[in-house]
């Protein structure tokens, strides 16, 4: 782990004063994939001579006065779901073998031309359905901190990479939780915009309804940065906002249940520290949280039957079996459940409205249990077993469903060493006035991998 | 089709295909149908199931998708 991790902002004051070329900032992840990721398997693919060279032609442009903003020249890397030219899209399966895109995915088009270095594409749990990246047809990618863990999925790649150092960010997907889920297991911040806000082309679908794309970053002022680049607008650096006076709406029931011991106490320290700063922190309740997993259930594997059908026909042996088995599993829901799936949405959608109104955000934990041990099916929770899966999924699947913003921030560890996260959940179309108040909140929501 | 219904078929189907694994799977999805179909904000074409605080308003029509 390098002895600084820097943030994107940190890098692009640092280029800007001549302390670090972007060849050199470069360079130093490309050593770091060279060293780790054999034994951390964040990257599927490296594009270590382009990114040098794209590394080496910003550092060029700069000289010559060409500035493309806080991105230029900083090196990222993007999972293995969304295209970037004339390189393979795995999606972690051999499904895709022989893929190439013949384009980048409108998202990576506009981190392009901003500057940023793409260094390579990341691991992840099989056409992102999955939250540990286990299953992976190149194999798991683990934890920095503990190798014989899972750095969350289904974006496992993408956070082991920028934890590790090497990238300074990522860009992942998130459809029940997967960039919020090993952003929070691997103490980052990770961002799921509201629904529909970032465009997906490009980007292999799992449930088109819930795709969400989004960065996982060191901070959420990284967060916020390529946030704007990826909508197209001009990046700047976020307004301050006070947080005394801030209201954080709390959901006890449901989302307080299930949670392993010592993720229930950091967030209990995150509400202290928060009211000590002058922020109202209040419980609120959302009403039918119990249908959150049949209505997510329904949606998911419904449109992610119809999506891999003709390769479960014809190529079913290329899917790694726990996938197949589950995608399999899809293409027996009937249209009439869907259905009532959809309106539950709205009904939830609704609800977590009005657990909104007339406040600046939910504040719940991002993950229930910390990074589990890779191989571990169920884990107890309330005196209960319950399916791992289950558990990474349960805090962060509702608003996939609603879609409404969702922001992860680090709020320390377990006595292990395990990075914890806290999760705040913002009005719908208003993903800036979140990232706002993420900022105003992040000081206190405790240390983070990279604070 | 009721689920019991449903899931007979779906495993019956899935033993055709050599899919014995699903089994359990299906179980667990019947039960998550179950309680879709049962959840208390499901309309009904009586008219009769309607949740008493619960108006056509209070269903916000599901936002869009993507941005395509």
């Amino acid at each position: 782990m390098p002895a600084e991790p820097r943030t994107i902002a940190a890098l692009a004051r640092a280029i800007r004063a001549g302390d670090l070329s972007a060849e050199a900032a470069t360079s130093e992840c490309l050593a770091r994939i060279a060293d780790r990721n054999p034994s951390i398997n964040a990257y599927i693919t490296v594009l270590g001579e382009q990114a040098l060279l794209d590394a080496k032609r910003a550092d060029a442009d700069l000289a010559n006065g060409v500035d493309r903003g806080p991105l230029h020249g900083v090196p990222i890397s993007l999972k293995d779901l969304i295209d970037v030219r004339g390189v393979p899209t795995t999606a972690a399966s051999r499904v895709r073998d022989g893929h190439a895109a013949r384009r980048d995915a409108v998202v990576a088009a506009r981190l392009r031309r901003a500057g940023a270095v793409f260094l390579g594409k990341t691991n992840l749990h099989e056409f992102a359905f999955g939250t540990t990246n286990e299953d992976s047809a190149f194999g798991p990618a683990r934890h920095p901190l503990d190798p014989n863990r899972s750095p969350g999925g289904s974006s496992g790649g993408s956070a082991a990479s920028v934890l590790d150092g090497m990238a300074y960010a990522s860009i992942g997907t998130d459809t029940g939780g997967s960039i919020r889920i090993p952003a929070a297991a691997c103490g980052l911040v990770g961002l799921k915009p509201t629904v529909g806000e970032l465009p997906l082309d490009g980007i292999v679908p799992l449930s088109t309804t819930m795709d969400h794309v989004g960065p996982i970053a060191r901070s959420v002022e990284d967060a916020a940065l390529l946030f704007d680049v990826m909508r197209d607008v001009p990046p700047a650096s976020l307004p301050p906002r006070e947080l005394r006076g801030a209201r954080f709406g709390v959901p006890r029931g449901y989302f307080m249940a299930m949670l392993d011991p010592q993720v229930a106490s950091a967030f209990d320290a995150v509400c202290a520290r928060l009211a000590a700063a002058g922020a109202a922190v209040e419980d609120v309740e959302i009403r039918h949280a119990a249908d959150i997993a049949p209505i997510y259930l329904h949606i998911v594997l419904a449109e992610a039957a119809a999506y891999h059908a003709k390769m479960l026909e014809s190529r079913a042996d290329d899917y790694t079996p726990n996938v197949r088995i589950r995608l399999e599993m899809g293409r027996y829901i009937l249209a009439e459940d869907y259905a009532r799936a959809l309106r539950g949405r709205g009904v939830l959608a609704a609800e977590v409205d009005a657990a909104l109104r007339g406040r600046d955000a939910l504040l719940l934990p991002s993950l229930a249990i910390p990074a589990p041990k890779i191989g571990l099916a169920t884990v107890k929770l309330g005196g209960v077993d319950e399916p791992v899966r289950n558990a990474m999924l349960r805090l962060t699947q509702p608003f996939n469903i609603t879609g409404h913003p969702a922001l992860t921030i680090p709020c320390g560890a377990t006595l292990e060493g395990l990075p914890l996260g806290a999760q705040l959940v913002g009005a719908s179309n208003r993903t800036h006035d979140l990232l706002r108040v993420g900022a105003a909140a992040e000081p206190y929501f405790g240390p983070g991998t990279s604070r | 089709m009721t689920i019991k219904t449903w899931l007979d078929t779906a495993i019956q189907d899935a033993e055709r295909r050599g899919l014995a694994p699903l089994r359990p799977m299906l179980e667990t999805l019947a039960r998550a149908t179950s309680a879709l179909r049962t959840a208390d904000w499901n309309a009904d074409a009586s008219g009769a199931a309607e949740l008493s605080d619960l108006d056509a308003t209070d269903i916000v029509d599901a936002p869009a998708a993507d941005a395509r």
